[in-house]
């Protein structure tokens, strides 16, 4: 279980995120739905240890990871352009996580990790011959090889057109449930949080607004803006 | 367990004794001795030091250090932690600075009669090994072509005929260049020279701005404009040797007048461990045998009047009955000033 | 929170200890020596000091200048287009580079270019065009170019999107080179003696005729200051520049080449051959002299005076491949350090390490005479000469270096680091791989510097083994036609040789990109 208690991040002496709380259920799936520049993206970077809180407090299982260095979080976090090593084939992509943790049979599960997200055999492809959607299916395969914790996918589907969209939207959801994974997907797409997700939050200027199922919110949004946003 | 230190502590005494007594006395024969030098004498080198090796079973460890002025300066530089136990190369126009450094240990050699007074150190802190003089060449072929006497002194040089085919080098950018100006000091004295040069600028005298130009482009042999240039008393024979076909005389010759000479000495560095050793390579460096080497390796003369010279240096130059020659003291002290005239008077 | 890194001080302590003792401390020692009067000599001559400085600053700024507008066609050709020769004429731009400077002056001189401030500038521009074909190209033809692309859509010409995007992004690399340019001009030492000679003198000429003719230390450790602080000034405000400008944006992970097709290809083969012709012309000199007897057969025979020259050829690949291992390593740690760590100490690391290619060679020579006895005596070793190569080198590496790492982004070692790879597996896995392949331009350009170094090395005493170029210096100082024919055959063997390398190398490069 992920708890993130009262977080205050500041970059450059900005403030991004303010006093954000969230508490993530084992193999619940929560997304955080917010307009651009909310500090969505930092919010994860923060739970993935990439940005340091100023205050407040980020636990798993009840103790505080704060300390810990991002690589042994043992988290997963699929980034919003995917950042795919590009001196790297898809198969070395997947293996990464795998190779960091010194495991074994790095082949085997990179090749079951790309039949997860339907890329059997594309190992050895080199990055940038792949279409958008495959290189959003490597990503993920990726941020799931190494069975992580916590899977974060940021913009999971931001760059694909509408069509491939939709098709992956239940293809990711899948992959995830099938994993019995707890994850927070970050959007700001509403439709596409609640394909994704069992639970919402919103998020605004860098404060959570409202948490719940989208018919919660719709039915009792918090204020205007969620209505408005959410509609 | 305490006596260890205290055995360690005797022995450092001990050996801090002996190293102060060291300095005169050498206590044994060194595997290898340094030799430091300009990059010309090292390069060239190759089996000159063997004999050397096989008489006395040390070997000879020859360092280049760049050019004289480089070499000199290292060996100051170094002074309180030599890089060598021997320098050879200073010749008279860094002499001054060297010997008021105090890098050098004074040595006498035991060869030394076999050489000319004029040529030798008045204390012997440096040993004369060779001599070369820098005079004028001239084009044989062209001479010959173009049915011309070639002049026989200075004064006949700035003839507008002569000096227009005429090229020197630069006395602040090259060594024979300074040698020349040098020579004029000596032949005219202080009043007098700046105006033979003025003679010769208004006659169209070419100024290179090292030997290689004067030499490569300037000179009337290699496709150049000029039959006589500033150059070595060794370049004829060396024309011989190094030819594609070597012709039956040389295709130049030097001009005996304005030849102007410089004496490269070797001297013991000062710290040496091995200063009996270092003696001794003085000694062969000056012996017939190393000596008769020096024309065909290093093209200058030797400073041993034993030693034979090779058939080449016989037959196609000659050695200056009276070259010029300046004290290093009075060198060292004018030369700025010199060459700075010189500029004054050449370039306005 | 504050821990130290220990991955970090891994990383930086081999350049700040290389850097540190082979550069800093002579330097120090020497300058300290220097001003404290070991010997005092004739002063006051603050008029010439002047117009020597005067000098150095012009002719470094009108060289630099004329070098990018000489490289730039052949640089747009290369960057843009794959076409036949392309591979070999990038080859050939660099040879001049390597050339030792008595070679090139004696074809300028053989040419008729002696002695005129144009022959100075023409000869910087024929030694410096590699610099430039090769820092620049090396990101041009990785712009992605949709960007361009992008402009042409938005209703840019080509002109625009050169002048508004190309040259934009470019602005790193032509930084690099430029400043790279101009310190090598701003040193200037041989192509100023012997095509200006005395008249025409640098801060670097001064320096030598102070130290090594006159041996006034005091003046020359004052000039050396005076030298270093512009380097160093130049410098500052080039690595302020250099952050300011640097973009990041996604390198594209090989080359965009294309055939040139209509105008372009007309374009590529004038700018080709236009470019290789003005630099062949006093290459061609070189060759023709070399050809006119037995001379390369020559350079195999025993010499009685200068050994068998060709055994020259193998000192020097010796030496070169040494200080190619220890420029590549020490650079690639210290751009990783340099682009790791931003702020003022980052930036003076930097600064630091680009010095020595404005530091004059007569100090950094004597600076190893009267410094390098300590802790053991290095003086006189061979590990001397490999050292001082890859002092010049190191800023090659590290400038070809940078702007690649510069432009990886951060998320690529985010998403290593969320991976589970700890500071140092992202360096091992990430940054290194990439950062190899434009180690290797720097690599290829320590080694051709290497092969032709004729600088600091000739002020420090060494090992007595001749290298290309002290061989070739050897033969043309010494009278007949055969020294000189077999002086110009070696410096054609050391063209040949550096455009093979060169080659060799970028088909290494291009072979592991795998995209040809």
């Amino acid at each position: 279980m992920l708890q993130v208690e009262n977080l205050d991040v500041v970059i450059d002496s900005k403030p991004i995120l303010e006093n954000v709380s969230l508490t993530v259920a084992d193999s619940e799936i929560v997304a955080v739905l917010g307009p651009s520049g909310s500090g969505k993206s930092t919010f994860l970077r923060a739970i993935a240890g990439l940005v340091e809180a100023a205050t407040g407090d980020i636990r798993w299982d009840g103790r505080s990871i704060a300390n810990v260095p991002t690589h042994r979080r043992g988290f997963g976090l699929m980034f919003q352009g995917y950042a795919l090593f590009p001196h790297m084939n898809v198969g070395e992509n997947v293996g990464f996580g795998l190779k960091m943790a010194g495991k074994d049979d790095i082949a085997g599960q990179v090749e079951e990790a790309l039949s997860w997200v339907g890329l059997e055999g594309f190992g050895s492809r080199q990055v940038e011959s792949l279409s958008g959607g495959e290189q959003q299916r490597v990503a993920l395969a990726r941020t799931l090889a190494p069975r992580p914790d916590l899977v974060m996918l940021d913009e999971p589907l931001g760059a694909l057109d509408r069509n491939l969209r939709q098709k992956l939207v239940t293809d990711t959801r899948e992959v995830l449930e099938e994993r019995d994974v707890t994850a927070i997907v970050v959007t700001h797409d509403r439709e596409e949080a609640s394909a994704l997700s069992d639970r919402l939050a919103l998020m605004r200027s860098g404060t959570i607004v409202q948490t719940g199922h989208l018919e919660e919110l719709l039915a009792h949004p918090a204020d205007e803006w969620v209505a408005e946003f959410i509609a | 367990m305490r006596l260890i230190p205290r055995i360690s502590t005797a022995t450092l005494v001990l050996a801090v004794a002996l190293v102060g007594c060291q300095g005169e006395e050498q206590t044994e024969i060194p595997e290898t001795l340094t030799l430091i030098s300009h990059d010309s004498f090292v390069e060239s080198a190759g089996d000159t030091f063997d004999a050397f090796t096989t008489e006395t079973g040390i070997e000879v460890e020859l360092i280049p250090a760049g050019d004289a002025g480089s070499l000199v300066n290292q060996a100051i530089l170094s002074k309180d932690n030599p890089l060598a136990d021997v320098l050879f190369g200073v010749d008279d126009s860094f002499l001054s600075r060297a010997v008021n450094e105090e890098i050098f240990e004074a040595y006498e050699s035991a060869n030394i009669d076999t050489v000319d007074e004029d040529l030798r150190h008045e204390d012997n802190l440096v040993t004369p090994i060779d001599f070369g003089d820098v005079c004028f060449n001239y084009d044989k072929e062209w001479f010959d072509q173009n049915d011309l006497e070639v002049p026989n002194d200075l004064d006949g040089l700035t003839d507008p005929t002569y000096a227009s085919l005429t090229t020197v080098e630069h006395p602040a950018t090259s060594s024979p260049g300074l040698a020349f100006v040098l020579a004029t000091i000596d032949v005219y004295g202080e009043d007098g020279w700046l105006d033979w040069w003025a003679e010769m600028r208004d006659a169209g005298v070419n100024i290179a701005n090292d030997w290689n130009t004067a030499y490569y482009s300037d000179f009337t042999r290699y496709g150049g404009g000029s039959s006589i240039v500033m150059s070595y008393a060794s370049s004829p024979p060396a024309e011989v040797i190094f030819a594609d076909e070597p012709p039956e005389t040389a295709p130049t010759g030097v001009i005996e007048a304005g030849c102007y000479r410089q004496v490269e000495f070797a001297g013991i560095l000062d710290g040496t461990e091995y200063p009996e050793s270092a003696g001794e390579l003085i000694d062969y460096m000056l012996s017939v045998e190393f000596q008769e080497q020096i024309p065909l390796t290093w093209f200058v003369f030797p400073a041993n009047q034993d030693a034979e010279l090779p058939p080449e240096f016989v037959e196609h130059t000659a050695i200056p009955e009276s070259p010029a020659r300046l004290a290093a003291d009075e060198i060292a002290e004018n030369r700025e000033r010199w060459i700075n005239e010189w500029i004054g008077v050449m370039e306005g | 929170m504050k821990r130290i890194r220990w991955g970090w001080v891994a990383v930086a302590a081999p350049p700040v200890i290389f850097i540190g003792y082979f550069f800093v401390y002579p330097l120090i020692r020497i300058l300290v020596l220097g001003l404290s009067e070991l010997s005092v000599g004739a002063s006051g001559v603050e008029a010439r000091l002047i117009r020597v400085g005067w000098f150095t600053l012009w002719q470094a700024t009108v060289s630099t200048v004329l070098t990018f507008l000489a490289a730039g066609p052949l640089t747009w050709a290369v960057s843009s287009f794959e076409f036949k020769g392309r591979r070999l004429a990038m080859a050939l731009a660099t040879v001049p580079f390597v050339l030792p400077t008595v070679v090139v002056g004696t074809a300028f001189v053989a040419l008729g270019w002696q002695e005129s401030i144009g022959a100075i500038l023409a000869a910087h521009v024929f030694f410096n065009v590699a610099v430039v074909v090769r820092t620049v190209s090396t990101l041009w033809s990785r712009i992605d170019p949709r960007i361009q692309e992008a402009a042409r859509v938005l209703g840019a010409s080509e002109w625009d999107v050169f002048w508004r995007i190309t040259l934009r992004l470019l602005r790193p690399a032509i930084a690099a080179a430029a400043s790279i340019v101009f310190l090598f001009t701003f040193t200037s030492f041989g192509v100023i003696l012997i095509l200006g000679g005395f008249r025409y003198a640098t801060l670097e000429v001064e320096i030598y005729r102070q130290a090594v003719t006159l041996f006034d230390l005091p003046l020359a450790a004052a000039l050396a200051i005076v030298q270093l602080v512009g380097v160093s000034g130049a410098l500052y405000w080039y690595s302020r520049y250099q952050e300011r400008t640097a973009v990041s944006w996604t390198l594209e992970r090989g080359t965009n080449l294309r055939r040139p097709k209509g105008r372009a290809r007309t374009g590529v083969l004038f700018a080709t051959l236009g470019t290789l012709i003005a630099l062949a012309i006093p290459l061609s000199t070189l060759v023709s002299r070399s050809v006119t007897g037995t001379y390369y057969q020559a350079l195999f025979r025993d010499d009685p005076v200068v050994g068998v020259p060709a055994h020259s050829v193998l000192n020097s690949l010796v030496f070169a491949v040494a200080a190619t291992l220890l420029a590549t390593i020490i650079g690639v740690l210290a751009a990783t350090v340099i682009t790791g760590r931003s702020g003022e100490l980052s930036r003076w690391f930097d600064l630091t390490l680009m010095l020595p290619l404005g530091t004059s060679a007569v100090t950094i020579g004597f600076g190893f005479i009267v410094a390098l006895d300590w802790p053991v005596d290095l003086r006189a070793t061979r590990w001397l000469v490999p050292a001082a190569h890859a002092l010049v080198a190191i800023p090659f590496v590290v400038r070809s270096t940078v702007p690649t790492l510069r432009s990886v982004p951060a998320e690529t070692r985010d998403a290593a680091r969320v991976l589970g790879a700890s500071p140092f597996r992202v360096w091992r896995e990430i940054d290194l791989p990439i950062v190899s392949r434009a180690g290797m331009v720097g690599a290829a350009f320590a080694f051709v510097i290497s092969l032709g170094e004729f600088g600091a090395t000739s002020f420090v005493a060494r090992p007595a083994s001749a290298t290309i170029p002290t061989m070739i210096f050897r033969l043309l100082s010494r009278p007949g036609q055969t020294s000189f024919g077999m002086a110009m055959a070696l410096s054609v063997v050391l063209a040949g040789l550096t455009a093979a390398v060169v080659m060799a190398i970028d088909r290494a490069r291009f072979g592991e990109l795998g995209s040809f």
